[in-house]
């Protein structure tokens, strides 16, 4: 069963075509940060307008790459959201007049069940239920997977995304974007233990997350130290910051695992390409028994295979949208 | 027009009052470095205006919309480059919509919001958790709101 899948909650246009849910016969993605960097600084493809200037370029893409053609497809899935509005209307719209066109069934697909999906890819033998971290610029969600379709949202952050967090951090010391992956870099070469940075784990009795108060204490931190004449060494900050976002991150995803006796952890979005945390996931996961799962750096991104990967899942398993569903901006994980 | 705030409690308490005086087409912008507290303050005038989500930061997400008793617009365009990329995200709906908007790093769009606007440039004090919030904008507005929040 081949899915045509089109991704465009945010930042990146994506068409991808996909079969049986586990493999990638094509995942075109518009706005590679590498092609950013030639023009020097960061050309955001935020803009709806971007994304209807660039969607039928991908798709025709995405369809040559996989060597298939549009009579080929059986399936359309599209992220419904959550995302910005205007974007996600361009790909909405483009997938209804695919489905129509071609008479062939359509699904809406929650963004956030693509991440996790992006694991269905990267490892065919991955079944659930499973715990999953999904951590990105945009979001930060724990949620128990109890079946394909079957997500349960247990945790997610009150203020900022912890890859928003890394960006904000690698600014104030002065990092270009993005500067997510270059505070990893840092972090291995930094004395993780150089600054004692607040854990914030808001309470006991909640998974949810909270990254802004460390933002603020990084920034106070550099601030006082230049107040005082003090040297700055940025590595040390680096390795420190991401010492205190990974210990709330690992402890929590391995409380909730095993408070629901899951004997396997998987982590998704962009900053599942984290070294540290995989380093410090596996570490933990060798010492309690619980293997841990994450997909390659490119399937860690936005991208249109996972929303394909997602929307064969709920497909076989009897979902079905239709031609008048609308974009969901603020759409929940159930 | 100034006021100092003392601790996250006294903010949060200015918030909320804030948001429940707030009304339709109110364009609210926020200045203030990192760690300012933009997000923390709309997170209680997003209390104020009966908003029940978490109240998130849009940085990513660049717009984040909520229901409370009325439609809350909240932007970050922290992110933008240049000002055409709000015209392709379709700003200007929002500003003159029916909701209230409220702008992190305002002024990096200055000249793209209506002058009918309050801005609140946020200022750290000596202490840790210290602010001090300076009101400008559109004076007639600015009267009515200091008057029902007894700040004038």
């Amino acid at each position: 069963m081949l899915t045509l899948a089109i991704e465009t909650s945010c930042d990146e246009t994506s068409c991808a075509v996909v079969k049986d849910g586990r493999e990638v016969l094509s995942n075109i993605i518009s706005s590679q940060i590498e092609i950013h960097k030639k023009f020097g600084g960061v050309v955001p493809e935020i803009a709806s307008r971007k994304h209807i200037e660039s969607i039928d370029n991908i798709l025709q893409e995405a369809l040559d790459t996989a060597g298939v053609a549009f009579k080929d497809i059986d399936l359309i899935s599209v992220t419904q959201g959550p995302g910005l509005v205007g974007a996600l209307l361009v790909g909405l719209s483009t997938a209804k007049a695919l489905a129509y066109a071609l008479d062939i069934p359509i699904i809406g697909v929650n963004h956030i069940e693509g991440h996790v999906c992006a694991n269905f890819i990267e490892h065919k033998e991955l079944e659930p239920p499973f715990t999953c971290l999904i951590v990105s610029g945009g979001h930060t969600y724990l949620v128990q997977a109890n079946g394909y379709t079957d997500y349960e949202l247990v945790g997610r952050t009150r203020d900022d995304a912890a890859g928003e967090a890394f960006d904000k951090v690698a600014r104030s010391i002065g990092l270009p974007y993005p500067g997510g992956p270059l505070i990893d870099k840092l972090a291995k070469i930094g004395n993780k233990e150089a600054i004692d940075f607040p854990r914030v784990v808001i309470d006991d009795h909640t998974y949810d997350f909270s990254f802004s108060g460390l933002k603020t204490a990084v920034l106070n931190h550099l601030n006082q130290a230049k107040q005082k004449g003090e040297e700055i060494i940025i590595e040390d900050v680096a390795a420190s910051f991401q010492q205190a976002v990974l210990d709330v991150l690992v402890d929590k995803t391995f409380r909730l695992a095993k408070e629901r006796n899951s004997d396997k952890i998987v982590i998704a979005g962009g900053v599942a390409a984290n070294k540290g945390l995989r380093t410090m996931m596996e570490e933990r996961g060798k010492k309690e028994g619980i293997r841990i799962y994450y997909p390659s750096r490119i399937l860690c991104t936005d991208n249109a295979a996972m929303i394909g990967s997602a929307g064969y899942f709920n497909y076989i398993n009897g979902k079905v949208s239709d031609l008048g569903m609308n974009v969901m901006p603020n759409l929940d994980i159930k | 027009m100034e006021i100092r705030l003392n601790s996250l409690e006294e903010t949060e308490e200015f918030g909320i009052k804030l948001g429940r005086s707030l009304r339709r087409g109110d364009i609210l912008c926020l200045n203030g470095d990192l760690g300012a507290g933009k997000t923390t303050l709309t997170k209680s005038i997003g209390l104020g205006l009966g908003v029940e989500e978490y109240i998130t930061s849009p940085t990513f997400a660049l717009i984040n919309q909520y229901s409370g008793r009325l439609p809350v617009y909240h932007f970050d365009v922290y992110r933008l480059e240049n000002v055409e990329e709000l015209f392709d995200l379709g700003f200007d709906e929002y500003f003159y919509g029916n909701g209230v908007c409220i702008i992190e790093w305002a002024d990096k769009i200055d000249r793209m919001i209506p002058k009918e606007r309050i801005v609140i440039d946020i200022e750290k004090g000596n202490n840790l958790n210290e602010r001090i919030f300076k009101f400008s904008g559109d004076e007639a507005r600015l009267d009515e709101l200091m008057k029902e929040l007894k700040l004038d």
